[in-house]
């Protein structure tokens, strides 16, 4: 269970990004975090990464607090952050040092493999398409096989085409070990898709709006009248969180949704 | 008229010249291209002074200074000469190198080091190296160590500048991927800060060596019984301007292979690099 209690984040420079943020995210549940710009969804997603330590309050991955990068927590940026001087296969198995070298070009060849490009093993990073270079990001994320994978808008740099692709690419692959995804997006669509459960920010402080709970199996059906209501949940709970006149949520039915599981 | 003779006739040769031919035409052709302009003027002066039009005196046509050399390298002087010249830069590039690498990765890993290393060596930096001569022969003395002195100070700037510059310049989204993978110190160090700090490096050791080679010329002025820098002097002296252009061509010669194999030594670890960048940088 991956734990966020009150997590709150003010900058050296006065900002305060974050206020109060709480949530259980239970294994293997995708949680998709949604909200306007600036209101700290990658200072949420860095605190549970452990790259920058929360201000106030506490992220525990079963019941590990976590103040630093772990080794149950992965994490895809917006940008492949490929390492341009590592092949294709180096940069998917940079983080499996420990295995013998035969057990890691294994894992690496498979990983390669299950994301489609085990014909661009030898590659550089320099020669992959946009698409491409994130599928290689999510497998060396991925091979590690993490309990918890951070996203933070991992498709938004990509072509609407291939961002549909990956994220029914992602679902694939999640289907294969079921970690916790902890997805940040801009995408009411991808959100929607891909989440057990949405999250809505609002903005200044950064604090959690309003929990949406998508209740459709999977595989979704992206043209249904079902998923069309929800997205127009989640739009709606978007223009009321940044309409400051609408108060925030009860604290108490906040965290009774926070609690539900 | 004419161009609808031609025109077949060139269509032919096209057609005869297997595929692979223009490719390689191209690779020879851009230095071959370079060439022109020196060899064709070397061409011209050669035969100017042949027809008598100068008597080539002062500039000494391109024969008598492959004579000059014949002579000086038959003698056995020019390669006491170039020994002499290319240890000297040795061991100042190495000196140079390896202080300049160690203090600009110190400035460039530790803020407190460079604040409080880093302006010192600006302001040093800003003094022409030439003006340390005299200080260096006092206290080194005349002979070969303060030679050396000058060059590694000349060859040092760079590659402190270089490797602390590049080292603040490594993308901190990229060192963020080793924190994820929680490496160590002497992991991120090893995997990620070397690997992208060296294209930076091979230019500031390029720069550097070129560097130098121009203070060992300054530091052969200041009083050496041998070395490429001791002709040239020699060569004003005794009024013997072939034996000058005869150093120049061959420090020409030195620095320009010496350049080529440091980017022929660098070559495997950088081919990751965008062709691109890899082409403008050899150009
Ligand atoms: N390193 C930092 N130092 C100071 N302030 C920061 C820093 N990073 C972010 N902020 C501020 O914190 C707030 C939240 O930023 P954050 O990047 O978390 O937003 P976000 O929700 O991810 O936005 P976006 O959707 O545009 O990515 C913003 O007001 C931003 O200016
Ligand atoms: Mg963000």
């Amino acid at each position: 269970m991956l734990a966020l209690d009150r997590v709150g984040k003010t900058y050296p420079n006065g900002v305060h990004a974050l206020e109060r943020f709480s949530a259980e995210i239970r294994p293997g549940e995708i949680v998709a975090i949604i909200g306007g710009s600036g209101c700290g969804k990658s200072t949420l997603l860095r605190a549970i990464a452990g790259l920058d330590r929360a201000s106030t309050g506490t992220v525990t991955l079963d019941d590990v607090t976590i103040t630093a990068p772990h080794a149950k927590i992965g994490i895809i940026f917006q940008e492949p952050r490929l390492l341009p001087w590592l092949s294709v296969a180096d940069n998917i198995g940079f983080g499996l040092t420990d295995l013998p070298a035969a057990a890691r070009r294994e894992k690496v060849a498979r990983a390669l493999a299950r994301v489609g490009l085990a014909d661009k093993a030898k590659a550089w990073p320099r020669e992959l398409s946009g698409g491409q270079a994130q599928r290689v990001a999510i497998a060396r994320a991925l091979v590690p096989q993490p309990e918890v994978l951070l996203l933070d808008e991992p498709f938004s740099a990509l072509d609407a085409f291939t961002r549909r692709d990956l994220q029914d690419h992602l679902l694939d692959l999640w289907n294969d070990t079921r970690p916790t995804l902890v997805l940040v997006t801009h995408d009411v669509d991808e959100a929607v898709v891909l989440a057990d459960r949405v999250l809505v920010m609002r903005p200044r402080p950064g604090r959690l709006f309003e929990a949406i709970r998508i209740n459709l199996a999977r595989p979704r059906d992206r043209t249904s009248p079902l998923f069309e209501n929800f997205k127009r949940h989640v739009l709606t709970s978007l223009d009321r969180s940044l309409d400051r006149n609408v108060p925030d949520a009860d604290p108490k039915t906040m965290a009774g949704e926070a609690m539900w599981w | 008229m004419a161009m609808t003779v031609e025109l077949p006739a060139l269509e032919r040769t096209d057609a005869i010249t297997p595929p692979a031919s223009p490719a390689r035409l191209r690779r020879y052709a851009r230095p071959a291209l370079g060439l022109l302009l020196p060899v064709g003027l070397a061409l011209f002066w050669e035969v100017w002074v042949w027809l008598g039009y100068s008597n080539g005196r002062l500039v000494p046509p391109p024969t008598k200074i492959f004579a000059t050399v014949m002579e000086l390298a038959k003698s056995g002087e020019l390669s006491r000469h170039i020994t002499a010249t290319v240890t000297r830069v040795a061991a100042g590039f190495g000196l140079g190198v390896v202080a300049g690498t160690i203090l600009g990765a110190i400035s460039g890993y530790w803020g407190l080091a460079r604040q409080l290393l880093d302006p010192t060596v600006q302001a040093l930096r800003a003094i022409p190296s030439i003006a340390w001569v005299p200080l260096f022969i006092l206290w080194l003395g005349i002979f070969e160590t303060s030679k050396v002195a000058l060059i590694a100070v000349g060859v040092f700037f760079p590659v402190y500048l270089g490797v602390m510059g590049a080292i603040l310049s490594v993308d901190r989204k990229i060192v963020e991927v080793g924190r994820i993978f929680r490496l160590s110190g002497p992991a991120m160090i090893r995997r990620i800060l070397l690997p992208a700090v060296l294209p930076a490096y091979v230019v500031a050791l390029r720069v550097g060596l070129g560097l130098g080679w121009m203070f060992v010329v300054a530091a052969e002025f200041m009083g050496a019984s041998e070395g490429l820098g001791y002709l040239l002097i020699d060569g004003q002296q005794l009024g013997k301007p072939a034996q000058i252009v005869a150093a120049i061509v061959i420090f020409a010669i030195l620095g320009k292979t010496t350049d080529w194999l440091i980017e022929l030594a660098s070559a495997p670890l950088l081919r990751w690099q965008d062709a691109f960048g890899r082409q403008s940088g050899a150009a």
